[in-house]
């Protein structure tokens, strides 16, 4: 998993079956220090997270697959949780 | 899941049986914007893209799991057709 923020949303008439019905949300990617780390991701919200959260964002598809009670699809980002905080050392 | 352009088709005569039908799609990774990022790759079409497009694929294992046959060894599959991306950082201005 890894931590990132809820940028914003991407919209798509024609996807996959197995993404119907999901938001796909556009996430960016955190150091642990909050900065902005590579490409921003596509990933599916269990979490009813929203523009502006800091999320926890599962990036595996059997998990995936168990978040959503659905067989093995290619469904593998999903964001997982909304996090209040995160304290290093 | 991740961006990217399709830019071309690869056709092979001779492929894997579970992947007859499928077309396999040379892509060009983007952003979310589209501007290209990193190394192009070959991905199996899942939603009838054509080259221009702007689309989103999955990789590694979930990508063959797109196929109504799992057992197949695709790497990546595109899996949704971009009509939009609404990013907020482009209405407030900031970064996030």
């Amino acid at each position: 998993m890894f931590v990132g923020r809820v940028i914003g949303n991407v919209v798509a008439t024609i996807k996959h079956p197995a993404l119907e019905g999901r938001t796909l949300l556009l996430v960016q990617p955190l150091t642990p220090d909050g900065a902005a780390q590579g490409n921003p991701v596509i990933a599916l919200d269990a979490a009813q997270a929203g523009v502006g959260d800091q999320v926890l964002v599962l990036d595996e598809g059997n998990g995936a697959a168990q978040v959503f009670s659905r067989p093995r699809g290619p469904i593998r980002t999903v964001v997982v949780g909304v996090v209040d905080e995160v304290t290093q050392g | 899941m991740h961006f990217a352009r399709v830019i071309g088709t690869v056709v092979c005569t001779e492929k894997v049986p579970v992947w007859r039908g499928h077309r396999l799609l040379l892509v060009q990774p983007t952003d979310a914007h589209g501007t290209p990022q990193g190394r192009r790759l070959v991905a199996v079409d899942l939603v009838s893209s054509a080259p221009g497009q702007h689309v989103f694929y999955v990789r590694g294992r979930e990508a063959a799991t797109a196929l109504s046959d799992a057992e197949n060894p695709a790497d990546a599959a595109i899996v949704g057709i971009v009509d939009d991306v609404r990013d907020a950082r482009d209405v407030r201005g900031g970064g996030v």
